[in-house]
């Protein structure tokens, strides 16, 4: 088994070893089978494309979170260029949970926020697996205000399980850190583009989630819990995680449906991580068609729109 | 049944059920002294134990007619029901558990609103009804907060907020947790006004509601003994490996960690709110 595939992607994974092989043999044998390896490379092709026309929701939740999907500073210099990290919330600590300063957006200055897992064990610890603790937090609203207060653009990138959980965390206010946020960003006198790019877990991704739009890369997923959490309280067991990702309708696509999400950013086949310029180039030029209409309303326009979008969240009868 | 009650005769039988010979809730446990207590008189001491002064947890109703003044009153948003968008199903359908829990607490959903007055000031207060899911936040919550704020606008009026809540509400899984962001927007609308916004964040306040409108009070005040947090102590343990410290996420626990300004015993309730929101908007002492 190929520990860079899912197992749903393990048929994908044994033709793509088997397409090496032949050209491993291929190159000392003498024999032409170059027509062989593009019959099986069309295949594979046309095996991911049927897997991925057809994935359920809890195929889409263990996507997200990839082994190899890419992370926010895999796309940083690929979108931006001129990145100045910014470091700490004056007040206690630096969280690498969450990565932040300014860039420019082709050209234009502004600033960028995203949470940041690691991609192996030591830089996962350093990282705290993308899960930000309440300096994380404050970190990122002294950036938002940084941005308001220069006039620059705010991009969010979100991808985490959640607010971390642990003793420190909770001794020094979760809960008051990601509630701030909600508070400043729901009013912050700038445009701020958020952009789920790979898990979006709850409040811990909200915090730097309100703005005037929401897009989400396809194979992305935003919830209030993650399925597992909500498998175990609901259904009594962690098991039933397939079953709580349908429920919840977490996807890109469904909570487009639900007019949670204003855009889909879609991923080349197989996703993300099979090309990730081609991913930044798309989530890049999203970005600029959303800044140019949000820029083009003005500040006045543009809180009172982000105000009444807050306030259609929910269905009720009354 | 075992045999030696095999043995009695029917008639010197007394089966388990038959045993309460006294009308069922006519006397209570505490569960933190077990002092035996008399629910009237309990009832009349707000739910907080004359024995140890343990504060038990308050319906919503009994928790906003306990703090307002008699008259006058008046209910906002109760129209605003909930309504099941996402057909959500867990083991039991969602819609069963809304009828469940309409039917067992009389409420259409997990938040009160009023209007009215606290000797003499006028405010609009909101009430969790923790027995309704255990008080989480879906759109009604999120709509009737927003109405009571909108009210507090209007009026030029504080705003208190009672908070008892387990967090968000699953099952209307994002729509929830867009809850608060909707709630914090409206608060922050209020707070550019100058208006003041007392949260009181009663036993317990976790998770989404904790994380949002509880925690953005311009004063916080806890009762005694509250847990309060955004993770659960349980999920916490589970991450950690340890067991955690004694009074964890207990109100004292907050106010030592500067996350709170104040505890303060629930029979006190009115009489300090009225004197912090008289000297917040100028007013003499009520």
């Amino acid at each position: 088994m190929n520990l860079n595939f899912l197992d749903f992607e393990q048929p994908i994974a044994e033709l793509e070893a088997k397409i090496e092989e032949l050209r491993y043999v291929g190159s000392d044998a003498e024999i032409n089978i170059s027509e062989e390896i593009a019959r099986l490379q069309a295949k594979s092709r046309e095996l991911t494309e049927s897997i991925f026309s057809n994935l359920t929701p809890w195929q889409i939740s263990q996507l997200a979170r990839h082994p190899q999907r890419p992370y926010f500073l895999d796309y940083m210099d690929r979108i931006f260029t001129d990145f100045q990290e910014l470091h700490g919330d004056r007040a206690f600590a630096d969280d690498p949970a969450i990565v932040g300063g300014v860039a420019r957006l082709d050209g234009q200055p502004v600033v960028v926020i995203g949470q940041q897992k690691g991609r192996d064990t030591q830089e996962k610890l350093r990282r705290n697996f993308g899960m930000p603790r309440p300096e994380g937090y404050r970190k990122a609203k002294r950036l938002m205000e940084l941005a308001e207060r220069f006039g620059l653009p705010l991009l969010t990138f979100i991808d985490t399980p959640g607010a971390y959980p642990g003793v420190g965390a909770e001794e020094r206010g979760q809960s008051e850190a990601i509630a701030r946020n909600l508070f400043v960003l729901s009013r912050l006198k700038t445009p701020v583009v958020c952009t789920v790019i790979g898990e979006g877990g709850s409040g811990g991704a909200l915090a730097i989630g309100v703005g005037d739009r929401l897009l989400m890369l396809q194979y992305s997923t935003y919830s209030v819990i993650s399925p597992e959490g909500c498998a175990s309280i609901l259904w009594k067991s962690a098991d039933k995680a397939p079953e709580a990702a349908e429920a919840m309708g977490l996807t890109a696509e469904r909570l487009k449906s639900l007019d949670l999400v204003d855009e889909v950013i879609p991923e080349p086949l197989g996703g993300a991580h099979r090309d990730v310029d081609t991913t930044a180039a798309r989530i890049k030029s999203a970005l600029l068609e959303s800044l140019e209409s949000l820029q083009a309303m003005g500040i006045d326009k543009l809180l009172d729109a982000r105000y009444e979008r807050l306030m259609r969240y929910g269905h009720f009868t009354e | 049944m075992n045999w030696f009650s095999k043995l009695l005769p029917s008639r010197i039988r007394t089966e388990a059920s038959n045993k309460k010979s006294i009308p069922e809730g006519l006397w209570t446990k505490c569960a933190a002294c077990n002092a035996v207590l008399y629910r009237a008189e309990l009832e009349r001491n707000l739910h907080v134990c004359p024995k140890c002064g343990h504060h038990m947890r308050m319906g919503a109703r009994a928790r906003l007619e306990a703090f307002l003044d008699p008259e006058p009153r008046e209910e906002i948003g109760a129209e605003v029901a909930p309504r099941d968008v996402l057909k959500f199903k867990d083991l039991k359908k969602y819609k069963d558990r809304l009828a469940q829990a309409q039917k067992n607490t009389e409420e259409k959903d997990a938040l009160v609103v009023m209007t009215g007055r606290v000797k003499g000031i006028p405010l609009v207060a909101c009430a969790f009804e923790f027995r309704f899911m255990g008080g989480s936040m879906g759109a009604v919550v999120g709509e009737r907060f927003v109405r009571g704020v909108d009210a507090a606008l209007e009026s030029g009026i504080p705003l208190v907020c009672f908070s008892a809540s387990g967090g968000a509400r699953m099952q209307e899984a994002l729509f929830s947790l867009m809850q608060m962001a909707k709630t914090s927007a409206a608060l922050a609308r209020l707070s550019r006004r100058g208006i003041p916004y007392v949260s009181v964040l009663t036993d317990p306040t976790m998770g989404g509601v904790s994380a949002s409108l509880a925690m953005l009070g311009d004063v916080n005040i806890a009762e005694p003994g509250a847990l309060i947090g955004f993770a659960g102590p349980r999920v916490i343990e589970q991450t950690v490996r340890e067991t955690l410290p004694e009074g964890f996420q207990r109100s004292e626990f907050l106010l030592e960690h500067g996350a709170i300004d104040m505890i303060v015993d629930r029979r006190d309730m009115r009489d300090r709110i009225s004197s912090l929101l008289a000297m917040l908007t100028k007013q003499p002492s009520p």
